[in-house]
């Protein structure tokens, strides 16, 4: 099972272990916050991999200098262009998570997720009801 | 190059455009600019629809004119054009019939906010369908999953703002999914776009090379997506995520938000991956069993419901269920049948929550089935849209749910033998209990209770008819000329490779 690859591959194994630990903690963890985290693990992890799999032994980084214009001397740029795309879509999902985060507390008091369900449950009686009468349930935040 | 092939960049432009737009336009406007962008995505996706039929190929457009292996690909043949054209129409008719319902449940001066994430849904849609590149569907996906909870938690309570984390959770848990299989892929293949890909995966199938994290990527991939548009057992956050929103965007997460995230699984097991090799791995076979487990499961916890949206709700984790086991039986008849039910969903689930909004309008608000006792009286238009919307999920003939009823019937027996049983069966029994809560669901809006509840002043909001009327038209239209669209979506298959 682990063949002579292993150490040519540690950095997907890392890769893959941090993912299954950013994975698991945004999956089971009742705290927001660590789930947030949980979840920047995971897509750093992804990173790790990536970054990893572009990076070529002994070759640079491709920004000319020198007029070294053979392609055998630089690593492939790829993977470094989606790192960069991901790095965005994670800081904005991280940003609408924690903001959401935020409301939760100021409307719960709470950051455990079970606790919150709970109580978001209690809030309303069975049926809910349109305006008028769900102003009792609309309290609590107006930014 | 003809014209009508800048349709396909250009739809997806001017929704991202229309995004920004509304954000310095206030509510009313927005909604106006919003409906008028939608009417000219519909009107060029028909365009590029009609376009492809007439080719009779798929037609590629390179942006920024970098060629293959660099640059990144849009690509539309009839299939695609058909779904950006059922994508826009059922967009357009259910932000049309909830105005009333975004007038109530969306602070004024949120309202523009609201338009601004229906833009970006539409155009990460359009891009989902149309891209030809995997990263790209990636970061769409992102974009769709973001709006797609903006819209949820738009209406401001505690009930949604707990949707909204729920299905934020579980969609964050595909898309990391999604990822990981995606670099995987790149990192076994070297190539992002769709065609170069398929052959790089052609080539490794032959060889046995890479045979273990191929099966890996094509598990992630396919689970990522599936949590994605919550197939049985990652479902969740979907009721409370339909039951509290308001019903356009109720109306848009069911029938579009998760039937975009299937159809970019079908694109990648046609275009990607390959459905040979999709059906070596198995992979199919696991997506039939939770399919079928879905239809079972959902339906048995609908008939508990007794709030008509988490009924209806319910009903789409059955349904989600029939599409999955479509794909899973693994043959074309089988995906010809998926992808029309994801119409036929579509247009009826949409017209459901749309209708359902109408008759709570006159049951002094209460979704619970003792108060809307007789608001099919109350409320006639939108009892008849209900009406027509149950008897088409439980599958009455000349209406559209009977008619994909009869593609995947027709798709089973053509399995092979043990799917065509367990296929067959399962059928049967999930009619039989779609038709116990939906019968019982229409019979309760036409009991003649509550009278006291009418009121003389109350009139339906004439949106929301427009939009009814349209809706049961494209559904009598599905039920009854059907062949047509399952001809274009056979046809576009066949283009798919």
């Amino acid at each position: 099972m682990f063949g002579p690859n292993l150490f040519h591959n540690i950095y997907s194994l890392i890769a893959v272990i941090l993912f299954s630990v950013g994975f698991t903690a945004l999956m089971l963890h009742r705290n927001m916050i660590k789930k947030i985290i949980g979840f920047n693990i995971m897509d750093t992890a992804v990173y790790l991999f990536l970054a990893s799999k572009g990076y070529i032994t002994g070759r640079k980084a491709p920004i000319i200098v020198d007029n070294v214009m053979s392609t055998e001397a630089y690593i492939n740029p790829i993977p470094a262009g989606l790192v960069l795309t991901g790095i965005v879509v994670s800081v904005s999902v991280t940003a609408l998570m924690l903001a959401i985060t935020i409301r939760l507390y100021e409307r719960y008091h709470s950051l455990d997720i079970d606790e919150i369900s709970l109580r978001s449950r209690k809030d309303s009686p069975g049926r809910s009801k349109y305006n008028k009468i769900d102003t009792d349930e609309d309290e609590g935040d107006t930014q | 190059m003809n014209f009508i092939e800048n349709f396909v960049p250009f739809s997806i432009i001017i929704c991202l455009g229309g995004g920004i737009a509304c954000s310095a336009l206030n509510g009313h406007t927005a909604r106006r600019l919003t409906v008028v962008l939608l009417s000219i995505v519909t009107l060029m996706s028909a365009c590029v629809l009609g376009y492809t039929t007439a080719i009779g190929h798929e037609f590629v457009y390179v942006m920024g004119k970098f060629p293959a292996p660099w640059g990144n690909e849009l690509r539309a043949g009839c299939l695609e054009g058909l779904m950006a054209l059922f994508f826009s129409i059922i967009m357009l008719l259910s932000i049309v019939g909830g105005v009333r319902g975004q007038n109530d449940d969306i602070p004024v001066d949120k309202m523009n906010l609201y338009f601004i994430m229906i833009n970006l849904m539409m155009s990460s849609l359009l891009a989902l369908v149309y891209t030809n590149d995997l990263f790209t569907a990636y970061v769409f996906v992102e974009i769709n999953t973001m709006a797609a909870c903006a819209l949820i938690m738009i209406r401001n309570s505690g009930h949604t703002l707990v949707a909204a984390t729920k299905y934020m959770i579980m969609s964050l848990l595909g898309s990391g999914l999604l990822l990981i299989g995606i670099s995987m892929l790149y990192s076994i293949t070297g190539q992002l776009l769709m065609p170069n890909i398929r052959e790089a995966v052609i080539a490794l199938d032959g060889s046995g090379e890479y045979a273990v994290p191929l099966t890996a990527v094509i598990g992630l991939i396919s689970v990522a997506l599936a949590i994605k548009s919550a197939l049985y057992p990652f479902h969740s956050w979907l009721p409370e995520a339909y039951g509290y929103s308001t019903a356009s965007s109720s109306a848009i997460l069911s029938s579009l938000v998760s039937k975009g995230y299937i159809f970019l699984l079908i694109k990648i097991f046609y275009r990607v991956i390959g459905m040979d090799v999709m059906v070596d791995h198995k992979i199919t076979n696991i997506l039939f069993v939770f399919g079928i487990i879905g239809m079972i499961m959902g339906s048995v916890t609908a008939i508990r419901q007794n709030d008509i949206r988490h009924l209806i709700a319910y009903s789409s984790i059955a349904q989600i269920g029939y599409i999955y086991m479509g794909i899973g039986l693994g043959s074309s008849a089988g995906m010809v049948a998926a992808i029309f039910h994801i119409m036929s969903h579509g247009a009826t689930k949409s017209m459901l929550f749309i209708a359902q909004r109408g008759l709570v309008e006159v049951s002094r608000g209460s979704k619970d089935f003792t108060d809307l006792k007789g608001s099919g009286f109350r409320n006639r238009l939108a009892g008849f849209a209900f009406a027509v919307g149950a008897f088409s999920m439980v599958g009455v003939p000349l209406l559209s749910g009977f008619t994909s009823k009869v593609y995947f019937a027709e798709a089973a027996i053509t399995a092979v033998r043990s799917k065509m049983w367990i296929a067959m069966i399962t059928l049967a029994i999930s009619t039989i209990l779609n038709a116990i809560y939906f019968i019982r669901a229409t019979i309760s809006v036409y009991t003649p209770r509550n009278m006291d509840y009418r009121d003389r002043a109350y009139r339906p909001a004439r949106n929301s008819a427009i939009a009814l009327v349209c809706f049961i038209a494209l559904n009598f239209f599905l039920g009854i000329l059907s062949y047509p669209i399952a001809y274009t979506i056979q046809t576009g298959l066949e283009f798919f490779g």
